[in-house]
């Protein structure tokens, strides 16, 4: 009787290996996509329901490049935790890098599109039920890649410290569902916005 | 005949029997001026049935589950000597999971289908073309009732005919909020309905007998939403008629009341108030032009006596803190002044 | 024995203060009880807030309380209960029990494990601190006063002015992220870390619950959060998503609310469904009867249970038809919640029940249980609904699920996992004082309570008139309140005497069958010295039978 076994069993009988980093992050996409859900069912159910203020086809321009940046970087992003988990660091750190600055163009895009709209156009928050429900579907989703890339900017960091390596690829793949469940959630988010309502 | 139908026929026999000896039992003794279960109109009466016929249903499940219940925690019990043994393990029964899942499934169909007619029912009914049109617009903490077919609007009491049920003449309420969520709420008349703001809803009654009937608010709607009663005054046709022709006419005029009524407007209560005739036409507060017409006032809160009007008047909030009404400064006189000037709104 | 547990000696413990060691933990089984002693303390204080409005409805035109004050108290007494008392009393206990039970060392994430309990800690601390600082300036401190479930408009800044509606939002808010780490941890454990041999199917009823309860907390405490959010920015940056003047709708905070809050309510009754399928078959001396049933009606119920939420807006003026469909799935709900108690009937049939303290709890939660139940299929009657919503009849409904199902069912397993937790069993003799006071105090409070809702007295009344018949209900249940008081201070009064001086309790002092009895009382930081392996869901059964084991009949 010497040490006390102090791993965790991650097995059960006869099944898959299940990790608890990716449960855990299912988990929360249920989570999160349950929150979406009611936004999203405010901003269709409130549609047309403005009694005076611009209407979306008045003022929205469809966010092409910034979508198409962020669709990308999940592309981008699946093709780094792959080379990750081949050990292939170079490639890692490019598709990575690539990730992080697609990611950081589509919120920077958002900043310009809500610049122009508050500060050229004068459509706030309060302005009217459209304002509101656009400012805080997007907003909220908006808020989700900040923190995606502030998660996706501390692993940059590291790696660029030489402190990621492939036994850490099970990782950054939880943190990549994260990042492809926003993207996801773009879609729908853009659907609604730029092409249901309008 | 069949068995089955002959059973069938017992069986509503009774149910109908214990439901008519509960409502004999509920009117003859009323519990309570408010007692769901002594419906006078055809909505509370058809609520009233499928609410018993629910009743015996969850009451004969309630005896026969409660007695497996009592019965096994009897029987089984442990007794002494019993300590070393353990009883045969017996892991489960496809059949009896089968056999309690669908006797309870059944009785969800029976309940639903009930239920669905019943809402169908009083929900759906179109109002006739002359029944009487109410607005009740809900306010913290009073009641508005404008009779849009007689061009007035009164406050806090609600006068509706009498509805024979061979012939009905019921009232048709459309229910509007100014401002938060109310619920009108006259329990022997029909269910409640809320009052949402920007969400108009409606209601109907048809009450079979002239009297008084209580309710109130019954969905939270700040501080004195427990004093924001309603009464609603049943009455035959000719006097329905006859306060409708009152309540039609502008203010009284009493010269005598001179002094009051322009103090009515000197201290702003026209800023709040309509009497219909002067030129008083505020909108926040309950239409005074028939005040005396009322046994109450304060929505429901003081019976309508000079002595409560005036304390009412010198202030509201010790009666009902959290009324919208002001406290006005005023001297003594001046408050005799107004109360006099009120007492002469008839 | 086989059953003997190793000990192994433990480590030599550091020179840290044990505040410092409960401060800093990330230990499942410290966090429960963190969680629990917590959810006690508030139980104690929304006791008293429950006096105090009793005092106040006990005869007509009563002036003890001022509308103001009553307003508050219900508020806060029903906040607090569920977010407060309810939930993290649950999470405690599961937090303590699952690990043990699935046979691993701790949760999937302890850290997030210890600051989901520190979230939910300091929300509590938040609703209080609006007693100080929620009013608007000309106040001191008000706490919020627009109902636990705060419909709008009432809550918008034209109604309520100040702040202490905010305290209400942001205790929540912080409270339900808690609650969202919680239940990522309970899935994460029971999904990735029950022992070998332990598949989904061998697991204890109560870690199936759990899971359930899980998930459910996954979906169902969001949509108040996303509300919640939108309240804020409706009161601070004049949004408009309630606000009827500018095209939003006060029927959608409802929706939202209730998509919450019915769940919720279901996730406060499962796990206490699992205290009772674990201590039934004990103390009945018999396997749980109908396992994958239990697991079928349980997920049954969590499902369904996300499409019954307009049975609270019957009176909205709905169309008929979607009243009539929140008839249905609240009926249906009834069937699997049915199908529950004849499986516990099933179980205690022909077995050999012993009247220990946790047994007596969970029978008192069968019958009361049953009660509850039924007369949620009244409310389910929507015309029946639409004389009985907002009325005393609704809160005595909800009140017997909760005093009479979830805190008998809680009482239950105090008693019968006090032993693991403490090493030391709680007095039987003043468990029985405690159950049957309690007993009486609950039936005198809430079984009378149905009258004056059925007599037209609706809720959130502050005062009412006389002559309206409410008068002696209303007295006969603030009567009551002395008996549950009682029953409360003797219960405390048993656990903080046994923990002193209460008989050691051993490893199985109820000759149990699941993974928690086979370790000390109690158990070591590391729960087991080796990782247990399984057979079947009763692996201590197959160890004490060795003849008759379970895997061989499963």
């Amino acid at each position: 009787m010497n040490a006390v076994p102090m791993e965790f069993h991650e097995k059960k009988v006869g099944e898959e290996l299940l990790s608890r980093g990716r449960v855990g992050m299912w988990c929360l996409i249920v989570a999160e996509s349950a929150i979406f859900v009611i936004f999203v069912a405010a901003y269709v159910l409130y549609i047309g329901k403005s009694p005076s203020g611009p209407t979306p086809d008045q003022i929205l321009t469809v966010p092409v490049i910034t979508t198409i940046c962020l669709l990308s970087s999940s592309i981008t992003m699946h093709w780094a935790t792959g080379a990750l988990r081949k050990g292939n660091l170079i490639m890692f750190n490019l598709f990575w890098i690539a990730t992080f600055a697609l990611g950081a163009i589509f919120l920077g895009g958002t900043a310009r599109e809500w610049h122009h709209l508050i500060f050229q156009e004068g459509f706030t928050v309060n302005t009217n039920l459209f304002g509101t429900t656009f400012y805080s579907l997007v907003g909220l989703h908006a808020s989700h890649v900040a923190v995606g890339l502030i998660a996706i900017g501390t692993v940059m960091v590291l790696s660029l410290f030489g402190k990621v390596r492939a036994e850490h690829a099970e990782r950054c793949e939880v943190l990549a569902l994260y990042w492809h469940f926003v993207d996801v959630v773009w879609v729908v988010v853009f659907t609604v916005v730029y092409g249901l309502g309008r | 005949m069949s068995p089955g139908s002959l059973l069938r026929r017992a069986v509503s026999l009774a149910l109908l029997q214990t439901i008519s000896c509960f409502a004999a039992f509920a009117q003859k003794s009323p519990l309570s001026p408010t007692n769901i279960f002594a419906p006078d109109s055809t909505p509370a009466h058809s609520i009233f049935r499928i609410s018993a016929f629910v009743l015996e249903i969850t009451g004969a499940i309630f005896v026969v589950v409660f007695s497996l219940i009592a019965y096994a925690v009897i029987k089984f019990r442990e007794r002494k000597g019993d300590e070393e043994f353990e009883p045969p393990q017996v892991y489960g029964s496809n059949q009896m999971e089968v056999a309690w899942t669908i006797l309870p499934v059944l009785i969800v169909v029976v309940l639903f289908l009930s239920t669905a007619q019943v809402i169908h029912r009083v929900q759906d009914a179109p109002p006739p073309s002359d029944a009487i049109q109410v607005t009740v617009v809900g306010h913290q903490f009073w009641w508005e009732y404008r009779y849009p077919q007689y061009g007035f609007t009164s406050a806090n009491e609600l006068h509706v005919p009498v509805s024979d049920p061979n012939s009905p003449t019921p009232t048709y309420l459309k229910l509007l909020s100014d401002d938060v969520d109310h619920s009108f709420w006259v329990p022997r008349l029909a269910g409640k309905t809320d009052l949402i703001p920007n969400h108009p809803n409606s209601t109907w009654i048809d009450p079979y007998q002239a009297g008084v009937y209580l309710g109130q608010c019954a969905q939270f709607c700040g501080a004195e939403h427990a004093k924001m009663l309603i009464r609603v005054y049943v009455q035959n046709r000719a006097d329905f008629d006859a306060w409708v022709h009152e309540q039609q006419q502008p203010a009284v005029s009493d010269p005598a009341a001179a002094a009051g009524s322009a103090l009515f407007v000197a201290k702003t209560c026209f800023a709040c108030h309509t009497i219909r005739g002067t030129i008083a036409a505020g909108t926040v507060g309950p239409d005074l032009t028939h005040l005396m017409s009322r046994d109450t006032i304060a929505a429901g809160a003081l019976t309508n006596t000079p002595e409560n009007l005036r304390a009412w008047i010198h202030n509201p909030e010790a009666f009902k803190a959290g009324s919208k009404m002001p406290v006005i400064d005023m001297t003594n006189d001046e408050l005799d002044q107004i109360t006099a000037y009120l007492e002469t709104l008839r | 024995m086989a059953t003997d547990s190793i000990s192994l000696p433990l480590p030599k413990e550091s020179s840290r203060s044990v505040f410092m060691e409960w401060l800093c933990t990330v230990d499942h089984k410290k966090i429960g009880i963190m969680y629990i002693v917590y959810a006690l303390i508030f139980l104690v204080v929304m006791g008293i807030e429950a006096t105090l409005m009793r005092i106040q409805l006990s005869r007509p035109d009563n002036t003890f309380l001022s509308a103001e004050a009553f307003n508050r108290l219900f508020t806060m007494h029903g906040t607090t209960g569920i977010f407060f008392v309810a939930m993290p009393i649950l999470f405690g206990f599961g937090n303590y029990l699952v690990p043990l039970m699935i046979g691993a060392r701790d949760m999937a994430f302890p850290r997030l494990n210890a600051f989901s309990f520190w979230l939910t800690a300091f929300g509590g601390l938040l609703l209080y601190g609006s007693f100080f600082a929620g009013g608007p300036l000309s106040q001191a401190g008000s706490a919020p006063d627009v109902g636990w479930f705060a419909y709008a408009p009432l809550t918008a800044t034209a109604f309520s002015p100040g702040h202490s509606t905010d305290f209400w939002t942001l205790a929540l808010l912080v409270a339900g992220i808690g609650s969202i780490g919680g239940a990522i941890n309970f899935v994460a454990t029971i999904l990735c870390l029950r022992c070998p041999g332990m598949s989904l199917g061998r697991m204890p009823l109560l870690a199936w619950m759990n899971l359930v309860m899980g998930g459910m907390v996954l979906v169902a405490v969001s949509p108040l959060t996303a509300a919640q959010i939108m309240l804020m920015i409706d009161r601070y940056l004049s949004g408009h998503f309630f606000d009827p003047s500018a095209g939003g709708s006060v029927v959608m905070w409802m929706h939202f609310f209730w998509i919450f809050g019915h769940p919720e309510v279901y996730i406060l009754i499962i796990p206490c469904f699992a205290f009772i399928s674990e201590i039934i078959p004990v103390f009945s001396r018999k396997a749980i009867f109908g396992y994958p049933a239990m697991v079928a009606a349980t997920t049954g119920i969590g499902f369904v249970s996300l499409g019954v939420w307009a049975h609270h807006m019957f009176t909205i003026g709905m169309p008929s038809y979607g009243n009539a469909f929140f008839v249905f799935t609240t009926m249906v709900v009834a069937v699997p919640t049915g199908i529950k108690i004849f499986n516990w009937l099933a179980t205690m049939w022909g077995g050999k029940i012993r009247f220990a303290t946790p047994m007596i709890f969970c029978i008192g939660f069968l019958f009361q249980f049953l009660i509850a139940g039924l007369s949620g299929v009244m409310l389910a009657t929507a015309p029946f609904d639409w004389q009985l919503n907002n009325s005393y009849f609704v809160v005595a409904h909800f009140h017997y699920v909760i005093v009479g199902g979830i805190l008998f069912a809680i009482f239950g397993a105090f008693y019968y996992w006090f032993p693991k937790m403490t090493g030391r069993v709680l007095s039987e003799k003043l468990g029985r004082w405690h159950f049957w006071i309690f007993l009486i105090g609950f039936h005198l409070t809430f079984d009378f309570m149905h009258v004056p809702g059925l007599l037209g007295m609706p809720r959130r009344i502050y005062t009412y008139e006389p002559g309206r018949g409410w008068g002696v209900w209303n007295l006969i249940s603030s009567i009551g309140v002395i008996f549950q008081a009682a029953g409360i201070l003797i219960f405390v009064y048993n656990m903080i005497r046994s923990y002193f001086k209460g008989a050691i309790a051993g490893n199985d002092p109820w000759d149990a069958w699941t993974l928690e009895w086979a370790t000390t009382s109690p158990p070591p930081h590391y729960n087991f010295a080796v990782v247990p392996e399984v057979r079947s869901r009763r692996p201590l059964w197959d160890i004490k039978h060795p003849q008759d084991p379970d895997w061989k009949y499963e």
